[in-house]
């Protein structure tokens, strides 16, 4: 490094990105009264700041969406910003791929796509959008740091005051990862806010990470995406779980754990205060969760299942339940719901011992994808919370059962544990949809759009076990790829996969256990009826949680 | 505590039953004596309708509701169900016949109650006219019942509500019980906001919905006359009270009843919204009333009282 | 619509003496079915009319394996069907049975 007195001659300078930020800092400063920016200014400020080819982070998560500034980014004079590289959790927003079609963004990587899945699809293969790569949650937080850090990061909060502390609420999710590796790498965070006040109710984003803050007229959008209506819920979902819960939980003693959303754990949800209690598993499974703040769960919470909550984002109409149960939930000393994804996935990764949730198509090694021929909604958390966490020490009782199960014969002081990995659903989906496949969709997918790599949410050999409306395989038994195909087949009900078992190959497998009935697990299907639930109706949800939830309208029957 | 449904004894199988879930049969079975119902035209007589096919729609052998006989505490009772779940509980042909001849049948013996569960979203389209004639049929039916001295009530909490030709035919009977998912009204939401825009009526906005033909509403409103819990043990109790409310029926119950509507009208014609008609009720908290508890509201509607034993 | 018709040699009669039961609703994805004991012993029919067009296939195995484990004999079933699942298909089926074999009328 040369050290001149000359100021005209070049010197090597290694802070060319903090000065490069200093400009962009200065030229929206002209915009701003401190750091409060108009919302009809907001366009002008992206002008100012953002330039060709930048890294934008637009929250994008799961649920909350900078909205506001979405459309702000959109409707730029694309003379100036042009050709951006979107680094976002979530494609939510049909503005999100107006970016794309209107020139503003090029290249995009992100993890979730399900409201505009077939949309995004479209564009894919129209060759509209330069795809960097499909990740996880976690994974893209990760890659912050590393090589996809934003130059702008552009975040939705709740309020902020005139320093620019942040208070993003229940629905905190992303922001503290995004700002984290914006601010500290010479970015500029731009955040929309429902108000500005005085003080805030706790500062989750301090002042000086944040650099313009723009007043939205309406609160940023979120959408109520973790609620599941209990009188949607079928019979053939209440026996799966039912299933589950005698065939998975108690054996393996399972106490922490997350569940993914869909009815069937929406209904594991609202048996454990009834079923589960005349098993006599209060206490002994379903005790640690991380979860976002399920209202089905809340039966299980009243009853005295649940010690602990950790959350991704939270849920429309929780907020008053949440508060008053901080013994629970994770809360901030305003009383409200401190949620965090990146923590809540690295928790589901490494602190639970079971993932169980639902997907789309499984194939015969166990393969799943959400992905069809024409829809594509990425990744978001499953592949994370549904792999087997191999960087994982501590032992606990069902990791050490499961990997003995997987490998009885090798030395057990070095045999790992494995986490209990399970998809659960009906055999036939929605319009009655076959769950088992041949081939998945994903493959083809892949072929079409040239991928190194086919979309697999998750992959066989992390699957432990599949739970259907005939029972529950066991993979972790199964000593080759043959038995574990059979094992499949063997739960795949009617499906063409299932009509074409190997019929003695299966019954074998049930000897051994590797495939339990219904009633291998003393259980008529008969049974499984909706008398069972602990929680009916919305209404009953609201009447377990003593009138503190507060359903969204679109819940409403009263 | 929840043991499955087979191994409930038969008591708290009608008190733990919602109304709202069941099946129009289930409905029927619990609210009767049990054991008492005897099916009139039940499903092995296969009386289908005869236009669905046209549609290359399924049929249901009962096509969509339940027409019978039954005990009430001893006492006989008509009674009709309609299946929610079918075609959304609308009137055809042949379920528009099976209940009008229930009523005849009930104009001519003179002496027996009749109960009908509704639960429609009023004429089934594929059969137009069939269905319109069948609702004016039945109309005319359930007036001559009455005129001979027939108590009808109308028994009102299904998921499809009462609406349509449904809730025209609601508004002919001699009592009414309503459950807090049960709606009452002519026109749908979807068809309110289709046609008169948005503004005057979201048809998404739930609450909306059901604060303006919801079964809280309706009977603050005097538009039903009881309200009862959704489970199958309020209802039976809502049937017995209003056949013993229920008094003799003429032209001066007519008049009464016209006299009742105009003040009605009167009073709160100008209300935009039904928390201003519960305001101008003297309701206090009248933003609450759709939280509350079945026994809070009861006890609330009582206070009001308003129901009309004297008019219908 | 598609009309689909089985019948099946059983081991032997069902319980009860009902003469006749009913289960289900005819909505999208749900079915009744109407089962009337006027059969000989040995016998069994099952008549389905059907919204969801080309699972005979799929049909044909449900009730294969249906009969087998419960041995309907006497009884004739009378299907319509909303385009159910065939796990649906196979749980009505099997209250039908229960329901007919139940002591009553």
């Amino acid at each position: 490094m040369l050290m001149s007195t000359h100021a005209e001659e070049s010197t090597t300078t290694w802070q060319r990105h903090r000065e490069a930020r200093d400009v962009r800092l200065e030229a929206g400063a002209r915009l701003a009264r401190g750091k409060i920016v108009e919302a009809r200014d907001a366009t002008r400020l992206l002008e100012a700041v953002v330039r060709p080819g930048d890294r934008v982070c637009l929250e994008g998560d799961n649920q909350k969406q900078a909205d506001l500034l979405s459309r702000a980014l959109l409707a730029v004079d694309l003379a100036k910003v042009n050709d951006l590289h979107m680094v976002q959790s979530g494609v939510v927003l049909p503005e999100h791929l107006d970016l794309f079609d209107r020139g503003v963004a090029k290249k995009l990587d992100y993890a979730y796509s399900g409201p505009q899945s077939a949309r995004i699809a479209r564009m894919l293969f129209g060759g509209k959008i330069e795809l960097g790569a499909v990740h996880t949650y976690l994974e893209l937080f990760a890659r912050y740091f590393i090589d996809l850090t934003p130059h702008v990061a552009l975040i939705a909060a709740v309020s902020a005051d005139r320093e620019g502390n942040l208070f993003t609420g229940p629905n905190t999710e992303d922001t503290p990862t995004v700002v984290e590796a914006t601010a500290f790498k010479d970015g500029v965070v731009i955040a929309q806010v429902n108000e500005i006040v005085d003080e805030v109710p706790r500062v989750d984003i301090p002042a000086d990470r944040v650099h313009f803050i723009v007043k939205s007229d309406k609160p940023f959008f979120v959408e109520p995406l973790f609620t599941r209506d209990p009188a949607a819920i079928t019979e053939g979902q209440i026996l799966t779980a039912m299933l589950a819960i005698k065939g998975i939980y108690a054996p393996y003693g399972v106490r922490r754990l997350n569940h993914g959303i869909g009815f069937s754990t929406a209904a594991i949800e609202l048996l454990l205060p009834t079923f589960g209690e005349r098993l006599g598993l209060r206490g002994r499974i379903a005790t640690h969760f991380a979860l976002n703040p399920h209202p089905a769960l809340i039966p299980a919470i009243e009853s005295g299942w649940v010690q602990q909550i950790h959350s991704f984002g939270s849920e429309v109409g929780m907020d008053e339940y949440i508060r008053a149960r901080s013994d629970v939930y994770f809360t901030g000393p305003d009383g409200s719901l401190r949620s965090n994804r990146a923590f809540c996935q690295t928790a589901g990764l490494y602190a639970c011992d079971m993932f169980i949730g639902s997907t789309l198509q499984i194939d015969l090694q166990g393969n799943s994808s959400t992905v069809t021929a024409s829809r594509i909604a990425g990744f978001g958390g499953a592949p994370n919370m549904g792999a087997d966490a191999r960087g994982r020490r501590h032992p606990s009782e069902p990791w050490l059962k499961a990997g003995q199960e997987a490998d009885p014969d090798g030395s057990a002081l070095l045999r790992r544990g494995r986490k209990l990995v399970v998809q659960i659903g009906e055999t036939f989906g929605d319009k009655n949809v076959p769950l088992f496949v041949e081939k998945l969709d994903a493959i083809e997918l892949a072929e079409k759009l040239n991928l190194e790599l086919a979309p697999v949410m998750i992959y066989g050999d992390d699957v432990t076990h599949i739970v259907t409306e005939e029972g529950v395989a066991n993979l972790l038994l199964c000593r080759d790829a043959g038995e574990r195909e059979q094992a499949i087949r063997g739960v795949a009900g009617y499906t063409e996969v299932g009509r074409r078992r190997d019929r003695n190959a299966v019954e074998r497998l049930r000897q051994r256990g590797v495939i339990r009935r219904p009633e291998d697990l003393g259980i008529n299907p008969l049974d499984a009826d909706r008398s069972m639930l602990a929680a009916r109706s919305i209404k009953d949800l609201v009447r377990w949680s003593g009138g503190l939830y507060a359903p969204p309208s679109k819940f409403r029957n009263w | 505590m929840n043991v499955p449904l087979r191994q409930m004894a038969p008591d708290d199988r009608v008190r733990t039953t919602s109304f709202n879930e069941a099946s129009a049969r289930t409905r029927l079975e619990l609210l009767l004596d049990p054991g008492s119902l005897v099916e009139f035209i039940g499903p092995e007589k296969r009386e289908i309708s005869p236009h669905l096919k046209i549609f290359d729609l399924p049929e249901q052998f009962d096509d969509g509701i339940v027409v019978g006989h039954g005990r009430l505490d001893g006492s006989p009772v008509f009674v009709a169900a309609q299946e929610g779940r079918f075609m959304g509980g609308a009137f055809g042909e042949v379920h528009g016949a099976k209940l009008t001849g229930l009523l005849r049948a009930a104009r001519q013996i003179r002496s027996i109650p009749v109960l009908i569960l509704f639960d429609t979203g009023g004429v089934r389209l594929q059969e137009a006219n069939a269905g319109e004639l069948a609702i004016a049929e039945i109309m005319r039916a359930v007036m001559e019942a009455r005129a001979a001295g027939v108590k009808v009530i109308g028994l009102i909490g299904g998921r499809a509500g009462c609406y349509g030709g449904g809730g025209l035919i609601a508004g002919c009977c001699s009592a009414l019980a309503v459950s807090e998912p049960g709606r009452i009204a002519v026109s749908g939401p979807e068809v309110i906001e289709t046609n008169r825009g948005v503004e005057e009526f979201d048809s998404r906005d739930r609450a909306l919905v059901w604060r303006t033909m919801g079964g809280k509403h309706r009977r603050l409103l005097g538009a039903a006359d009881i309200f009862a819990d959704d489970t199958m043990q309020a209802f039976r109790d809502a049937a017995r009270d209003l056949i013993g409310l229920v008094g003799p029926f003429g032209l001066d119950k007519l008049r009464a009843e016209q006299v009742r509507l105009a003040d009605r009208l009167r009073r709160f014609g100008a209300c935009e919204d039904a928390v201003d008609i519960w305001r101008a009720d003297g309701i206090a908290r009248a933003e609450t009333v759709p939280e509350l508890s079945a026994d809070q509201f009861i006890a609330l509607a009582n206070r009001i009282g308003r129901i009309s034993r004297d008019a219908r | 619509m598609e009309d689909l018709s089985f019948q099946h040699r059983v081991r032997g009669r069902a319980g009860g003496r009902r003469q006749n039961a009913i289960v289900g609703v005819v909505a999208s994805g749900n079915l009744e079915v109407l089962v009337e004991r006027t059969l000989p012993d040995a016998e069994c029919r099952l008549e389905i009319k059907t919204a969801a067009v080309g699972f005979g296939e799929v049909w044909t195995a449900v009730i294969g394996d249906f009969v087998e484990r419960y041995s309907p004999g006497g009884l004739r079933f009378s299907i319509n069907d909303g385009g159910a699942r065939p796990d649906t298909v196979s749980l009505r089926l099997a209250q039908a049975v229960r329901l007919i074999e139940e002591d009553g009328q």
